[in-house]
């Protein structure tokens, strides 16, 4: 046997995995410096701040590409329609290799041209922007589809009693559409927290480079993978609980969905 | 605008459609092609089809083997969440749970790194004749986009499932069809025609996700621009092309389903 486990690299790779029972496990997991606990924690923490950045972000764009969708000009119509088609047609992969790149080569162009010293852009920042841009094109079909859905009557009421634009987006049509869009833009917030993991492809550190580099490290692959998407499973299942409670506070008032088939 | 358009010819909607802003936008649109096309560099074009073509022969037969694979997986676990007693469904539910609540790229990963360094150890597999697919990458790729297409087919084919209309099942019922004459002629069809429009949208998902597979070393058509970019230190034009290539395959893919989605008769439920 020991001959067969030289000959093969792959089994003393298994061999430090194997041995590792419980009391093992909890060691390379503590959060504590022998451990890589506190690693992934980190890692997960860069990943929900860029989730969270980037779905802000992604409902910015969102709330005004529906707008321009709506009742934007015939330009303003077909430039967005082009935006959320060519963005909703790529793979994330591909736009995010292609705007990380891209887009901090244009600023620092755009610096050097105007005499400024290049900038280094943070990989967060970088990462925000790029997943904000994929997650604005789908918002936009979401909240276009949700201001729809509103019965027109309210916005004609809100237009007779002389409301200027803004207030009627804050007072009427915000609200109004916020429980037809909550459920698409829950999803989107799911498709959020796990497109971060693309990012690990352009080398940002968040919870999948994090679960490679210490997996990589300790050989100990199936613990630290297993343990990463118990993490990620734990976001989502926490985040569709209070989406789940959020949907159910912004539909107080309205028939439920039960009564109204 | 609205009420004339349903009888209006299709030349007029042509020319409908074609307004001044359009042709403008078009010609803008084709400056840039033709200038991306003049200034950058494409000369390795030559050098680097033939691998390109490869590249999406793999990357369209990956997406059809786990498409396929897929539904198949997601028609049981659809039907155990819809209509299967708890022990059923409380593990197809947990199935997709899992599935549709962690990145496919652990996925992918956990079953490449995690099971393909487990496997070494146990000489037995090492002597079995499926021990030359087990080294190789593609196997571990082909497995987790299946699973994943199964864990979200899995749901969109319980809500259809579910929302086949009980009166159609309790006639079949009526007239003596057997259980699984039932499911193959009144309930897999009817389900299916409910399911037909997020197929497409599911399908090119799984498209989108078909890249991921180049992390595992499979050489798929963004492995192959990964390459050129490496060989030729260029950053913009093989990426650019990748995106025109996807872009492609997902309009003829959204087409295909339309033709398909039209010859389905519209009235259901």
């Amino acid at each position: 046997m020991p001959a067969d486990r030289a000959s093969n690299p792959g089994a003393t790779l298994i061999e430090s995995f194997l041995p590792a029972s419980a009391a093992g496990i909890v060691e390379l997991l503590s959060p504590a410096p022998v451990g890589w606990g506190g690693t992934l924690l980190l890692g997960l923490m860069h990943s929900l701040e860029i989730a969270v950045g980037a779905t802000i972000v992604g409902l910015l764009i969102g709330t005004w590409g529906a707008y321009g969708k709506l009742y934007g000009g015939p330009v303003v119509r077909d430039l967005f329609a082009v935006y959320t088609t060519v963005v909703r047609a790529v793979p994330e992969l591909v736009l995010i290799l292609l705007l990380y790149y891209a887009g901090t080569d244009l600023i620092n162009q755009v610096l050097t041209a105007m005499g400024y010293q290049r900038v280094d852009i943070s990989g967060l920042v970088a990462g925000i922007a790029v997943l904000g841009f994929v997650q604005g094109a789908y918002s936009t079909e979401v909240i276009r589809g949700a201001i729809l859905a509103i019965p027109q009557g309210q916005i004609e009421a809100a237009r007779a009693f002389g409301m200027s634009p803004g207030l009627l987006l804050r007072r009427i049509t915000l609200p109004a559409m916020l429980p037809f869009a909550i459920p698409g833009l829950a999803n989107l917030w799911l498709i959020a927290t796990k497109d971060t993991a693309l990012l690990a492809v352009v080398g940002f550190f968040e919870l999948t480079l994090a679960t490679r580099q210490a997996a990589g490290v300790t050989k100990a692959y199936l613990v630290f993978f297993l343990a990463a998407g118990v993490l990620y499973l734990c976001v989502t299942l926490v985040s569709n609980f209070l989406l789940g409670r959020a949907e159910k506070w912004a539909r107080r008032g309205m028939p439920s969905i039960k009564e109204a088939r | 605008m609205t009420s004339e358009t349903a009888v209006i010819d299709t030349a007029a909607r042509a020319s409908l459609w074609l307004q001044p802003h359009r042709i403008v936008l078009i010609l803008i649109a084709l400056g840039l092609v033709a200038s991306a096309a003049y200034f950058m560099r494409w000369d390795w074009l030559p050098q680097y089809w033939e691998m390109g073509l490869m590249g999406i022969w793999r990357a369209l037969w990956i997406l059809a083997v786990t498409c396929t694979l897929g539904f198949m997986i997601a028609l049981p676990v659809g039907l155990a969440q819809a209509a299967g007693s708890i022990w059923v469904a409380a593990p197809a539910k947990v199935f997709c749970t899992i599935i549709r609540g962690t990145p496919l790229l652990l996925q992918l990963w956990l079953l490449y790194y995690g099971l393909g360094s487990l496997f070494p150890q146990y000489p037995w597999i090492r002597e079995s004749w499926m021990w030359p697919y087990l080294r190789q990458a593609w196997p571990y790729g082909v497995l987790a986009l299946t699973l994943s297409f199964a864990g979200y087919e899995g749901e969109v084919m319980r809500g259809a499932f579910a929302g086949v209309p009980k009166g159609q099942l309790e006639a079949a019922r009526a007239f003596g069809m057997s259980r699984w004459k039932i499911f193959c002629r009144i309930w897999l069809p009817q389900a299916f025609y409910r399911a037909l429009p997020t197929l497409t949208g599911e399908t090119v998902l799984q498209l989108k996700s078909t890249p991921l597979v180049a992390t595992i070393s499979v050489i798929d058509i963004f492995a192959v621009s990964s390459k050129v970019r490496q060989d030729t230190y260029l950053t913009y034009e093989p990426l650019l092309l990748l995106a025109l290539i996807y872009m492609a395959i997902t309009g003829i893919l959204v087409f295909a389903f339309s033709r398909i989605e039209a010859r389905i008769p519209v009235k259901i439920g």
